[in-house]
């Protein structure tokens, strides 16, 4: 078998594994997140956190709720890896540096999962298990019930409330993500990923001291791809043999990146009881994706770079059972979904491969996005390609039954404004530095898209690197916490506010001037809007980075 | 704005607790029940040792460093098979330090294997993305079987044969690439060894 057509096989297994799950999954969450019924263990948890299930929020308060929720988290996961030390199962480590904790913890409780540590030389057991694995968790559940938050704007009418958001989060992580997550971690045992609690010294057949390091890899493995999250129990992330042994735990990880995303589709269309609306998301991120593979498969097989020529293919950065295709697929899913966890080094893709997956995450982490968040983030962009169909044709928008005003427009404004703000800025500010130079890993166009790649990394909440970068000077550790904090944290407070205005206005009747919004042409008008806002946003800063590079 | 704070105080109180009941839950009852469903394959679950004579000497997983004439040699790798310090490269695509190294790689392989430059795979000049690559390709273990036989003592059929013996396919057939296991080959040829010597 050719190494084509093993991996045009494994893309077309992994299409069908995700139509397969596509319906029953995204059925079972719009069960879920709609149901009026509690479970008895939710019962117990919102009887020991003293919430009132029944209690409705409104915006405001359900904002001021994920706030509250995201800055505790930070506190706490802080504590754990300042006190680490004094945790059982250690493993003899001290607590991390001040600012590197507090970088870790924004990263972990904003679902970026970028890592400034090493986990293998950094984290005690308990710290991995306690502390970053239960953000895995909580902050992919926040993405949903942000998302839930949005939908009920366009399904409620004349409401004032948006639903309760502990309730949202305890059933996301109850229901949806503890179950899933502990059927894959089984799955990855048995795919031989590690899950044990030592760490063994051991000499080798050559006679050299190694260390067949342990930890409870698995079940934090299979959360880190089905929550989005991608950070990894060791430096080198799911190119470690003991997080991703094989081809087949591979494609089961790449499979858990894109399940929730997609599955979400077909969540919002039964929710909003317009199953083509569904589809019609699904296949602006569907088209959008498969390009994205495209350009980075054509670039990483045919070895497009000076590298690549001189070795005989694009394989520095990637292991020998993954190979080309399989590395370029995950490099793909992980930047198209706010994962970021890696099975090749990104800084070593080759420049359009590198190109390609940055642009990814410039599309704001829509392709198909985060947990919860890439479907907040189209419905977003969605609003503002109807805004403009609207100015074209001197209409009023209307985006599912709700009028589209200058008030939901302020808010639309300011949410895709924030993140290249934050991106651009923060990448101008590092490069105004002097000893920015000094901390990139490679020289010229090159480093400057080191530079680049983290800041669009931490804003979008991403999390992966071109890791040649030193990222562990107090400038980066705090610049980059607060890209990965406000790039999380004021979206969603702008997208409740959003929700909450639409869940205010009544509905207005679909009439023969109204756009609709699950055809072809609209699919197509919201590619187009998110391809001319990312070109017209970033393609200064793409053109001084890897397009410069790839045309040298 | 006071009642925003008031609330923002009321709510990080039922944040908190939640936190405590989830940790409870998804930090220690989730990996415990992960681990011990894992025991049903233990060898798995703690990364498939690898045993000689007793002593675990690796793991079927993880990449060891090979110098010497008589072992099979893996990739290159930026941290000498530290599993402490699980990393790749990073160099860019078109570093003037990468290429320079994959030259010099080319033609430190292709004099000790005694082949023509062209000839050597890529996977033998380039590192991995973890520096823990436990595999090497089918065609990089071939350029090396006539080295190993003639500094082991051993007939080149023999070493051709273990070669064949420790390459896996495809995983199910299709997917990923088919790679040779340098730890499993080695111990192979080292047990050959050995016992041929005890004749």
């Amino acid at each position: 078998m050719s190494d084509a057509t093993s991996g045009l096989l494994t893309i077309a297994v992994l299409v069908a594994l995700l139509a397969a799950a596509y319906v029953p999954l995204g059925d079972y969450m719009a069960r879920v997140l709609t149901s009026t019924r509690h479970l008895r263990v939710e019962r117990t948890v919102y009887r020991l956190t003293g919430v009132d299930p029944a209690a409705e929020q409104g915006a405001r308060s359900y904002a001021t709720s994920v706030v509250g929720f995201s800055l505790v988290s930070v506190v706490v996961l802080m504590a754990i890896l300042l006190g680490q030390a004094h945790l059982p199962m250690s493993r003899d480590l001290p607590g991390m540096p001040w600012w590197m904790s507090f970088n870790t913890a924004v990263s972990f409780v904003t679902n970026t999962n970028w890592q400034s540590y090493a986990g293998e030389s950094t984290l005690g057991f308990a710290a991995q298990m306690a502390g970053l694995a239960v953000q895995n968790f909580l902050s992919a559940a926040v993405g949903i019930a942000v998302a839930v938050a949005l939908l009920r704007g366009f399904t409620k009418s004349r409401s004032g409330t948006l639903g309760n958001f502990w309730v949202d989060l305890t059933r996301a992580t109850v229901r949806i993500l503890l179950p899933l997550a502990f059927v894959a971690a089984l799955l990855l045992v048995l795919g031989g990923v590690v899950q044990s609690f030592t760490d063994t010294t051991i000499t080798t057949l050559a006679g050299h001291s190694q260390v067949l390091t342990g930890g409870p890899v698995a079940s934090q493995e299979s959360i880190k791809e089905l929550g989005n999250n991608g950070g990894g129990f060791f430096n080198a992330n799911s190119a470690h043999p003991f997080e991703n042994p094989t081809a087949l735990t591979n494609l089961l990880q790449v499979f858990l990146i894109l399940v929730l995303p997609v599955a979400l589709t077909r969540t919002l269309g039964t929710m909003l009881g317009n199953r083509r609306q569904g589809l019609a998301v699904l296949s602006v991120m569907g088209l959008l994706w498969s390009v994205s593979l495209a350009v980075t498969t054509w670039a990483e097989v045919g070895g497009h770079s000076a590298a690549a020529r001189a070795a005989g293919a694009a394989m520095e950065g990637k292991e020998t059972r993954f190979g080309e295709w399989a590395s370029a697929l995950f490099a793909v899913a992980t930047t198209g979904t706010s994962t970021g966890a890696v099975n090749a080094s990104h800084d070593s893709l080759t420049p359009a491969g590198g190109g390609a997956v940055l642009v990814n995450m410039m599309l704001g982490e829509v392709v198909p996005g985060g947990v919860g968040a890439g479907l907040y983030g189209i419905l977003v962009m969605a609003i503002l390609t109807v805004f403009v169909a609207g100015l074209m044709v001197g209409r009023t928008p209307e985006l599912l039954g709700k009028k589209i005003s200058a008030r939901q427009m302020t808010y639309v404004a300011l949410y895709t404004l924030t993140t290249p703000a934050l991106v651009l800025v923060g990448t101008g500010a590092a490069i105004a530095r002097g000893s920015t130079a000094d901390a990139m890993g490679n020289p010229g166009g090159h480093g400057f898209s080191e530079v680049l790649y983290a800041y669009t990394s931490a804003a979008n909440n991403n999390g992966s690197a071109f890791g040649g970068i030193t990222v562990t000077s107090d400038f980066f550790q705090l610049t980059l916490g607060l890209a990965m904090l406000l790039g999380r944290l004021v979206p969603i407070v702008l997208v409740l506010l959003l929700a909450g205005s639409l869940a205010a206005q009544g509905k207005v009747p679909v009439t023969a001037g109204t756009l609709p919004t699950h055809t072809p042409l609209f699919v197509g008008m919201l590619v187009a809007v998110l391809v001319v806002m990312t070109g017209l946003t970033y393609f200064p800063a793409l053109a001084l980075g890897p397009i410069a590079e790839a045309l040298t | 704005m006071t009642h925003l704070l008031s609330d923002l105080a009321r709510q990080s109180l039922a944040a908190l607790r939640l936190l405590v009941v989830m940790t409870v839950v998804l930090g220690v009852g989730y990996p415990a029940a992960v681990w011990a469903a894992g025991q049903v394959v233990a060898d798995r679950a703690d990364g498939q040792p690898v045993r000689l004579d007793g002593h675990v000497v690796g793991s079927r997983l993880i990449g060891q460093q090979f110098d010497g004439d008589q072992w099979f040699h893996g990739r290159p790798s930026p941290n000498d098979y530290d599993t402490l310090a699980s990393a790749p490269s990073n160099l860019g695509p078109s570093n003037p330090d990468l290429l320079a190294g994959i030259e010099e790689r080319r033609s430190e392989v292709a004099a000790r294997e005694g082949v023509a430059p062209a000839d050597v795979p890529p996977d033998a000049l380039t590192a991995s993305g973890s520096g823990l690559d436990p595999d090497i390709s089918p065609a990089y273990a071939r350029i090396q079987v006539a080295r190993v036989a003639r500094a082991n003592g051993l007939p080149v059929a023999e070493v051709a044969r273990l070669v064949t013996a420790h390459t896996d396919g495809r995983s199910l057939g299709f997917l990923g690439e088919p790679t040779v296991d340098v730890l499993g080959l080695n111990l192979a040829i080292a047990t050959t060894v050995a016992d041929r010597g005890g004749d």
